[in-house]
């Protein structure tokens, strides 16, 4: 029972997965581009590490996800926010949409 | 606009026929372990990382890359506790770990560099 | 020496987290490792953290759900967004104010504005009361008040746990 569930969690990390990637390419800009990183991929990553969690329950591997989505979701937000930072002191203009397309 | 929709579909048609291809293709299983449902699950992380490596390859500024290099180091993680299940190995998740700090930090001193100043500031 | 106590508490819980089933021998090794590093970290850490008593971590606890939800909608949203022919964003950069004063305060403010809203926080002003945001949502009619909604949202459950 545990295993189905556990698969189920991953199969959804797998899509926001996914889904960021494409957002990578679809994207036209950094800061939107950054959006996608930080939120899609890390969402994602974190689903698959509580599915092995639930399979594995408290053993090594369980306890050793958990650590690592503690350390995900305290790390991947300052990263981003430097690199932000960063794109906005090298002086790139943030895309806009044009009016007269929509 | 009507090119628009046309490309939009192409892609979701190819990427759902790539999904399908991975997932009846039979893979010859030498170690046991590989022909189960999670084991198919590192080849869509893989176009995952395929994905990537072409927004490294198109991107016109380096903060694009450096973004993509971040994303792939997010990844890396999810593709090292999928890896450890179907092998029952708990040193995939220690690789996880160290790899997971090591980008952070490196994402943090690529940050530094493209503001123009030194590390220790 | 407050903190250092602390310090030495989450860096021997890591420790034994590492390492999981429960040994007597590997608890001895984290302890000799906990005092190693509170010790080569002596002069970084050097400012004392004010953690207030038991209400700071209650109140953090009582926040989890509130945010889980949020990340839980604005993330399925975006997919949606993502994923859509038309690709219906109208990013904006935006600029809100904010009422909390500490910077503990603030940098979670920063890092639950990055993981569950439509926004990345880019800068903070020097004054310490705007927030300089990247919003991908924007109206061409309304200039902020999306953006000032979510971040008065996020700021009145923040400022139950700090000040």
């Amino acid at each position: 029972m545990s295993e189905i569930i556990g698969t189920i969690f991953i199969v959804i990390g797998l899509v926001f997965d996914i889904a960021g990637c494409i957002g990578l390419i679809r994207l036209p800009d950094v800061y939107n581009r950054l959006q996608a990183t930080t939120k899609s991929i890390t969402l994602g990553t974190c689903s698959i590490l509580l599915g092995a969690f639930i399979i594995k329950g408290f053993t090594g591997i369980g306890v050793k996800s958990l650590l690592c989505i503690m350390l995900l979701l305290l790390t991947a937000p300052a990263a981003a926010h430097a690199l932000s930072r960063a794109a906005d002191i090298s002086k790139i203009k943030a895309w806009e949409k044009k009016d007269a397309l929509s | 606009m009507k090119l628009k929709y046309l490309r939009w579909s192409a892609a979701v048609l190819s990427l759902i026929l790539v999904l399908l291809f991975i997932n009846i293709y039979p893979i010859p299983s030498l170690l046991g372990w590989q022909s189960s449902f999670l084991a198919r699950c590192f080849f869509i992380l893989m176009i995952c990382f395929a994905i990537c490596l072409l927004r490294i390859v198109l991107g016109p500024t380096s903060v694009d890359r450096a973004v993509v290099i971040n994303a792939l180091g997010i990844l890396i993680v999810g593709f090292c506790a999928i890896l450890s299940i179907p092998t029952g190995r708990d040193w995939y998740l220690d690789i996880a770990i160290a790899w997971a700090l090591q980008s952070f930090i490196g994402a943090l001193a690529i940050a530094k560099y493209l503001e123009g100043k030194g590390l220790d500031e | 020496m407050k903190t250092k106590i602390t310090l030495f508490i989450i860096s021997f819980m890591i420790w034994m987290l590492l390492d999981w089933p429960l040994d007597i021998q590997h608890a001895l090794i984290g302890l000799l490792v906990a005092g190693v590093v509170i010790f080569l970290t002596r002069d970084i850490f050097t400012q004392s953290l004010r953690w207030g008593p038991i209400r700071t971590f209650l109140g953090l606890g009582a926040c989890i759900p509130f945010f889980f939800w949020e990340c839980l909608k604005t993330n399925v949203d975006f997919i949606l967004r993502l994923l859509h022919p038309k690709l219906p964003v109208n990013p904006a950069i935006v600029k809100v104010k904010t009422t909390l004063k500490t910077d503990i305060g603030l940098t979670f403010l920063a890092n639950l504005l990055m993981l569950s809203s439509r926004g990345i926080c880019i800068d903070i002003a020097p004054e310490k009361d705007m927030l300089y945001l990247h919003w991908i949502d924007i109206k061409p009619g309304d200039h902020q008040a999306a953006a000032q909604s979510t971040v008065d949202k996020f700021e009145k459950k923040l400022k139950m746990v700090f000040d």
